[in-house]
């Protein structure tokens, strides 16, 4: 019972954080490709509730930042001009899953006040709005990768455990080959055989199609072995004796004893396929400006003056750590439910 | 005997499968390096024709295949248009760099994981097993890419370390022991990076097959014989838990070969890794095919290790 409860509470909190990154355009106080140019570079604001003057305030707020006289990209907080914080306020338009159109956001600043919790780049672009918007490529390119490899895996492992004899042999070697090479070289490798200069929309198919294809050998292995042991279970032997079709038999009776495998492995590879996205997107083999991805954001630390001057580029990494916990906490979980229903 | 050349020959084969992989996929790319070299006007397209002809690049598929094997086995590794040499000297040195930073990493891990590991089991479900277990799902969480740019950043804005490269300027003139400090100062961050995302997982492995060894009938009468605990655990459960940790072994080195390759980018080690992703910038891709040759020969010899050691450890290996 404990474990059921533990289960929910997992998916709850992974649900919910995935939503924030769904509903970017809630969350995010600013649109992806929005620019201030004149603050470039901008460090995160601190959110206040006492003012430099020693007095308490109801709401929180934030002071704007300005240019520093005489200094190229500095800047100072203006004490005078605090900006209260207001929650559920109305901003630009923008659109949800390109369904809806609203204008509510969570939150904002009176008066036309800027607020950048995470700063900005060096276009001037709020980095916090861009980290929630980026989130939405690198987590859909970690599901829609796992699909492909699930798939993938089903069907090889699927027909290699139904059908046995040579297929087996065959790709089982498969398997073997790919799992011999180490995982980052491999995908470099076969992005390098993929055209470099791409836009952003082809550069997110070919990432996800290659890191999918990549990782078809661990699920092809298990659900080979499950198809092995469930195609000899006596009520499928039955089922074939009364002149079940294959196909009848894969559907009916092999296909959903897969499905806590399947889970498992799922929760297992997403959290490798988001840090695969994030990887090549980092070493510019991905997806690339303006589209922002956890990866490509990252990639700017690459440049020795960004890492130096403006620690809060690194930001974007931290936001991958909560999501990679909720998969890591997930599939342990799940590994121990399957094992409980397979021994 | 025969158990060691069976794993040899299936190295081989695995060497030879993955060539012919890695090769096939990057000729059916689109462009090649002298792609470029057609769109300057000042290079007329007769000149890129003879360079073609030159390298063999007009030749069907397994020639091609056949003749980069040959100069494999000459020693060559094929060439490189970028450099304009031949790969092997090239690859040679990147290599060593890689392995040392490797090599370090994987022994120091190692010989962190394994005591860890066997304390936490021997305390299982007690304050110091909870508090490791804690801390591995922790660092599990963090992936290699974060801390090589936390580390850097920290490296950076302190300047209590070195930020790239594997010796400073003017390393020849040093004396011996300013040397040692100085590649060691340079070595330090790329291998704590690699230990702390490595280790973790090892510390669970070791943990899991100690918990296994300990809840053993064996293991409970050597401890009702009075056997001290720290010779219970260290000369009877672990060389009792060694079989699956010696494959794990085998596993770590690619694992690690990963990391690593995405480390030397981050902390500009001069490694496999910068050197691949050059190479696929350029399309150099006789160097990108060596890189990843080359790379799977540091495993297949890792897993041959771990073979080796199976074999001088499992005593039923050796009767077969």
């Amino acid at each position: 019972m404990r474990q059921r409860t533990k289960l929910v509470l997992v998916v709850a909190v992974l649900l919910s954080i995935h939503a924030v990154v769904l509903l970017a355009g809630f969350f995010a106080p600013y649109d992806v490709e929005a620019q201030h140019r004149d603050l470039p570079f901008a460090p995160p604001m601190r959110v206040r509730f006492v003012d430099s003057n020693g007095n308490p305030h109801l709401r929180p707020f934030v002071y704007p930042w300005s240019a520093r006289e005489g200094g190229f990209g500095e800047y100072a907080e203006d004490r005078n001009h605090p900006a209260e914080l207001r929650f559920l306020v109305q901003g630009k338009p923008y659109t949800i899953v390109g369904l809806f159109t609203l204008r509510v956001r969570l939150f904002g600043a009176e008066n036309g006040a800027r607020v950048f919790l995470m700063g900005t780049d060096g276009f001037g672009r709020d980095l916090f709005s861009r980290v929630i918007y980026g989130g939405q490529i690198s987590l859909l390119a970690g599901l829609l990768a796992t699909a492909i490899s699930l798939l993938l895996g089903l069907v090889l492992g699927g027909i290699a455990g139904y059908y046995g004899s040579w297929v087996d042999d065959v790709l089982m070697r498969g398997t073997e080959l790919f799992l011999a090479l180490p995982w980052l070289y491999l995908l470099l490798a076969i992005r390098a055989f993929l055209p470099l200069q791409v836009n952003p929309s082809q550069a997110f198919l070919l990432l996800i199609v290659v890191i999918g294809a990549i990782g078809w050998a661990r699920p092809a292995r298990l659900l080979r072995g499950v198809v092995l042991s469930a195609r000899e279970r006596d009520f499928v032997r039955a089922a074939r004796g009364f002149g079940a079709s294959d196909f009848y038999l894969l559907r009916r009776h092999v296909l959903p004893q897969t499905f806590g495998v399947l889970l498992t492995q799922a929760a297992i590879l997403v959290p490798q396929y988001i840090l695969a996205e994030v990887t090549l997107s980092f070493l510019g083999l991905g997806v690339g400006e303006p589209v922002p991805s956890w990866g490509s954001m990252l990639g700017s630390l690459q440049q020795y003056h960004v890492l130096s001057s403006y620690w809060w580029m690194f930001l974007p990494g931290l936001a991958l750590v909560p999501y990679l916990l909720g998969y890591s906490a997930l599939a342990a979980i799940l590994h121990e439910r399957v094992k409980d229903v397979f021994l | 005997m025969r158990y060691l050349a069976q794993r040899l020959v299936r190295c081989l084969i695995l060497l030879l499968g993955v060539s012919l992989l890695t090769f096939f996929f990057l000729e059916l790319a689109p462009g090649n390096y002298f792609d470029e070299m057609r769109l300057n006007p000042q290079i007329s397209s007769g000149t890129v024709a003879a360079l073609r002809a030159q390298y063999g690049l007009e030749r069907s598929l397994p020639v091609r295949y056949f003749r980069w094997l040959k100069s494999v086995l000459q020693g060559d590794f094929g060439y490189s248009f970028a450099y304009n040499s031949p790969a092997a000297p090239l690859l040679w040195v990147r290599a060593k760099n890689t392995l040392l930073l490797t090599v370090t990493a994987m022994l120091l891990a190692w010989l962190l994981a394994v005591p860890l590991g066997v304390w936490s089991s021997a305390h299982k479900g007690r304050a110091l097993d909870r508090i490791t277990s804690g801390a591995t799902t922790g660092l599990l969480a963090v992936p290699d890419l974060l801390f090589a740019l936390g580390f850097l950043l920290l490296a950076v804005r302190t300047g209590w370390f070195p930020t790239g490269g594997i010796v400073s300027v003017g390393f020849e003139t040093l004396p011996f022991w300013e040397k040692v400090k100085d590649a060691a100062a340079h070595l330090t961050l790329p291998v704590v990076v690699l230990v702390l995302g490595t280790l973790p997982v090892l510390v669970r492995h070791v943990r899991a097959a100690m918990i296994e060894v300990l809840d053993s009938a064996f293991l409970r009468a050597s401890r009702g014989h009075g056997i001290p605990r720290q010779r219970l655990l260290f000369r009877y459960a672990l060389p009792a838990a060694a079989n699956p940790l010696i494959s794990l072994f085998g596993f770590s080195v690619a694992t690690l070969l990963s990391a690593a390759l995405l480390v030397e980018v981050v902390m500009s080690w001069p490694g496999l890794g910068p050197f691949l992703v050059e190479a696929i910038l350029a399309r150099d891709i006789y160097l990108v095919i060596d890189a990843v040759l080359l790379s799977t020969l540091f495993l297949v010899l890792g897993n041959f290790f771990a073979d080796l050691l199976l074999y001088w450890a499992d005593q039923r290996i050796r009767a077969e």
